[in-house]
């Protein structure tokens, strides 16, 4: 300090507000002292970020991963009892007890006759919702117009062996149907022939059976929805797909564990980049200690000062960590999930609350060693 | 000179050695364990997949087409195409049996059950936890591998013996409990539990296989196998045809473990069959897997440049408490490069040590993480070693050089002064 001109900071002193002498060697400190506060900072600033970036995954990643989990299709199952046909209303009362939390399919089914009299599966749906629901269909193209039918691949080698228009008969009504596309599922689909509702149930008078449901949210809330709708729909089975529920429930719980684990791990080395960060950065300005405690301040306004000093480190640290680690924690989730992370605010206060607990302590460890040391001599040089 | 310098160092200032050398031990812990997790998720997830249960099917070559609805076949026993049971042990001779978790044949009948032959219901064959040979080996496999979501209320039958499970609704039904008989087609069975499936298995009589082969008078027959398998996320070399591939990219496509390739392998040692991605749960897959590796990537990043920080702010306060022995050496007459090398092999042997002890550390706890977490070991490549202690190495190098240089840069006087 002995090398700064004395005519600045004595200006300064001049024209700045009468603020109080403890704030004032707060500012004081971070400013002459810009390299080793920065890099102190520094430290906080990504210490924090990483946790904050990390927190933020953890929370969301269940969310995201839930997403993916729906493009399994269906976790819940409403057919009519014994086979038979489900009451008609019973798709507007599935989707106004999942309140757009989800979306319900219909499926209608019956056996009909090739003209050379084989039986095929045909079954009724609405294919725009299909497309949503079983993302892993593989369709060479979707039906568009009326008339136009989804022929499984293995259907196709009995119905219309060359794509060519084919005729169906059921109960002795025949339906003339052009095939736009092949369908590849690898299960059952693979054998029956696709329509719209519309066309099948004017040629049937058949109603839908089966309604398909893909539920969002946790497993409790999807179990919670199924007995919801079996009050409902008293007409119906309603069947939870415990296949898709344990298996999501499993990988979930796994990953999640995984990710807990990863992020105690990288919160704990980033505290100890702190740790050390700071510790040296107090244990180097043990000579402002010393000529403070030679001038005749007491330990209390001592302590207190370094303590302001680190905590208010801790604090801006942890703003401005928080702020980036937001962005981190979006930047992973738009190139690992397509869509961003949300940040969630409620991590900051344990963020700021962690910070300033780590600050905090490493002024606390070099403070203990240092009060135990005469004035003279840390002044002396020793 | 140089040697006694360095070892005086270490014997002198235990306390900053040992703040810094803890630093790059759990640095370098860290890093070891979030790398050796990450490179072995993609393997751990694939096995937790497992439980959306078998990811192919293989069905006969010739066969009539499927009659199913809600999962119930409709199609007359006698219709259609078998595979013979008898093929099935050959499957742990394809080139990924190690990657084959199990299979199940299936094998659907439509029996009477109840007291006077009153209700009409499917009868499902299959292995429960059956033990096949193949050449010298023995394995298991069975339902309880590749269906582990069913669950039974009582005792899993035996796959040699005449009992049955009988699905949860149909026993509300009829009003069965473990332990009763039941008539199938007028002959008394033990009903050794009840399932919960969560789908049309709920409504039907599952039995061994041999017993179902037994009722419809077909030893030896198996109507269709599911396979579970551990894959490799689809791309584009897996979905092309391997008709169209040349020999070297066929080793390749043959010798990788896609879906394609083992149903493609399949084919070939059961004979007159087609095998298939179910592609439900095959396709699914990858995408979930691809997007946990790919966090467990990133954040395998985020742990490597905390730990990386760490380590260098470790080393930085460690040097600049130690201006003033710098200032004496340099006024002493030191160069500047000798100071810089006596700091540098301390950080070294640092390194070098914390490197070892941290690798260690890490090692074992991507072993706890793997056990607690997936109830198996993490699995770590020696190969690892070297490259962690160069990291090791390079890492605290990096983090020293800025300090070093500005300590050795330092005017003597100042320095000695304790000023900076």
């Amino acid at each position: 300090m002995s090398s700064r001109p004395v005519t600045e900071p004595a200006r300064r002193r001049e024209n700045s507000p009468h603020t109080s002498m403890f704030l004032r060697m707060l500012v004081r400190a971070a400013v002459l002292r810009r390299g080793r506060a920065a890099s102190a900072l520094l430290a906080m600033v990504v210490a924090a970020a990483v946790a904050t970036a990390m927190l933020n995954l953890y929370v969301d990643v269940q969310a995201k991963l839930r997403r993916e989990f729906r493009n399994y299709g269906a976790n819940i199952v409403v057919v009519g009892k014994d086979g038979q046909a489900l009451p008609a209303g019973t798709l507007q009362q599935a989707e106004s007890v999942l309140a757009g939390r989800g979306m319900a399919v219909p499926f209608a089914y019956v056996v009909a006759r090739t003209m050379s009299g084989q039986s095929v599966v045909v079954s009724g749906t609405d294919f725009d919702q299909v497309k949503k629901l079983d993302r892993w269909w593989a369709v060479t193209a979707w039906p568009a117009a009326g008339g136009a039918a989804l022929v499984g691949n293995r259907a196709a080698a009995v119905v219309s062996p060359k794509s060519e228009p084919f005729d169906l008969s059921f109960q002795g009504r025949v339906i003339h149907l052009n095939p736009s596309g092949l369908l590849t599922t690898g299960a059952a689909e693979d054998s029956r022939v696709y329509l719209s509702l519309s066309d099948f149930e004017s040629w049937t008078g058949v109603q839908p059976s089966t309604i398909e449901i893909a539920a969002s949210g946790s497993a409790e809330e999807v179990s919670a929805l199924a007995q919801k709708l079996a009050q409902a729909i008293p007409a119906a089975e309603v069947r939870p797909v415990r296949q898709i529920m344990e298996g999501e429930a499993r990988v979930l719980g796994k990953t999640r564990s995984t990710l807990l684990a990863a992020a105690v791990l990288i919160i704990l080395t980033s505290a100890l980049c702190v740790l050390s960060t700071l510790m040296g950065w107090v244990f180097d300005r043990r000579r402002d200690f010393a000529i403070m405690k030679a001038l005749g301040a007491s330990e209390r306004l001592i302590s207190s000062f370094f303590a302001a000093e680190a905590a208010a480190l801790g604090a801006v640290g942890a703003v401005l960590g928080f702020v980036i680690g937001i962005g981190v924690a979006a930047w992973i989730g738009r190139v690992n999930f397509h869509s961003p992370v949300e940040p969630r605010f409620g991590v900051l206060p344990v963020i700021l609350l962690g910070s300033v607990a780590v600050a905090l302590l490493s002024a606390a460890l070099p403070m203990s060693l240092l009060r135990r040391v005469e004035p003279a001599m840390i002044l002396r040089g020793e | 000179m140089f040697v006694r310098l360095v070892y005086e160092s270490f014997r002198r200032q235990k306390r900053r050695k040992l703040l810094a050398g803890v630093a790059i031990t759990l640095g370098v812990g860290v890093a070891t364990a979030m790398i050796a997790v990450a490179t072995d998720i993609g393997d751990k997830i694939s096995r937790e997949l497992r439980t959306f249960g078998a990811n192919l099917i293989v069905t006969p070559q010739e066969d009539t087409l499927d009659l199913q609805i809600g999962g119930v076949d409709l199609r007359p026993p006698s219709d259609g195409a078998y595979l013979s049971e008898a093929d099935l042990p050959k499957i742990r001779g394809t080139f990924w049996h190690h990657n084959i978790v199990g299979f199940s044949p299936m094998l659907p009948v439509n029996v009477t059950a109840g007291p006077s032959g009153t209700a009409d219901v499917a009868l499902l064959g299959t292995y429960f936890s059956k033990t096949l040979t193949f050449g010298k080996e023995e394995f298991v496999t069975g339902v309880r591998i590749t269906h582990p979501w069913w669950k039974v209320q009582g005792a899993w039958p035996d796959d040699n013996s005449q009992d049955v499970l009988l699905g949860e609704r149909l026993a509300a039904r009829l009003g069965r409990r473990p332990g009763d008989d039941i008539d199938i087609n007028g002959v008394p069975h033990k009903i050794s539990g009840i399932l919960s499936a969560g789908g049309p298995e709920d409504n039907q009589i599952v039995a061994p296989l041999g017993l179902a082969q037994q009722i419809l008078g077909k030893p030896g027959a198996v109507r269709r196998l599911y396979v579970s398998a551990l894959t490799k996320p689809e791309d584009a070399l897996a979905r092309r045809d391997p008709k169209t591939m040349n020999a070297e990219l066929f080793d390749r496509w043959y010798c990788s473990p896609y879906v394609e390739s083992i149903a493609y392998q399949l084919q070939e040692v059961i004979p007159h069959s087609h095998a298939e991605q179910i592609r439900q749960v095959a396709q699914n897959e990858g995408t979930v897997l691809s997007r946990i590796k790919g966090l467990m990537l990133l954040i395998t990043l985020a742990a490597l440049l905390a730990s990386a920080l760490a380590v260098s702010a470790a080393m930085a306060t460690a040097i600049f408490e130690r201006r003033s022995e710098v200032g004496l050496m340099r006024a002493l007459g030191a160069g500047s490069f000798p100071v810089a090398a006596v700091f540098f092999a301390e950080a070294t042997l640092l390194a070098l040590i914390g490197g070892v002890v941290g690798f260690a550390g890490g090692a074992l706890l991507a072993r706890a993480i793997g056990r607690s977490i997936f109830d198996s070991q993490i699995t770590i490549e020696p190969v690892l070693f070297p490259i962690i202690l160069a990291i090791a190495v390079i890492v605290t190098f990096a983090g020293s050089a800025l300090a070093i240089r500005r300590a050795v840069k330092l005017d003597p006087v100042y320095a000695l002064r304790g000023e900076a």
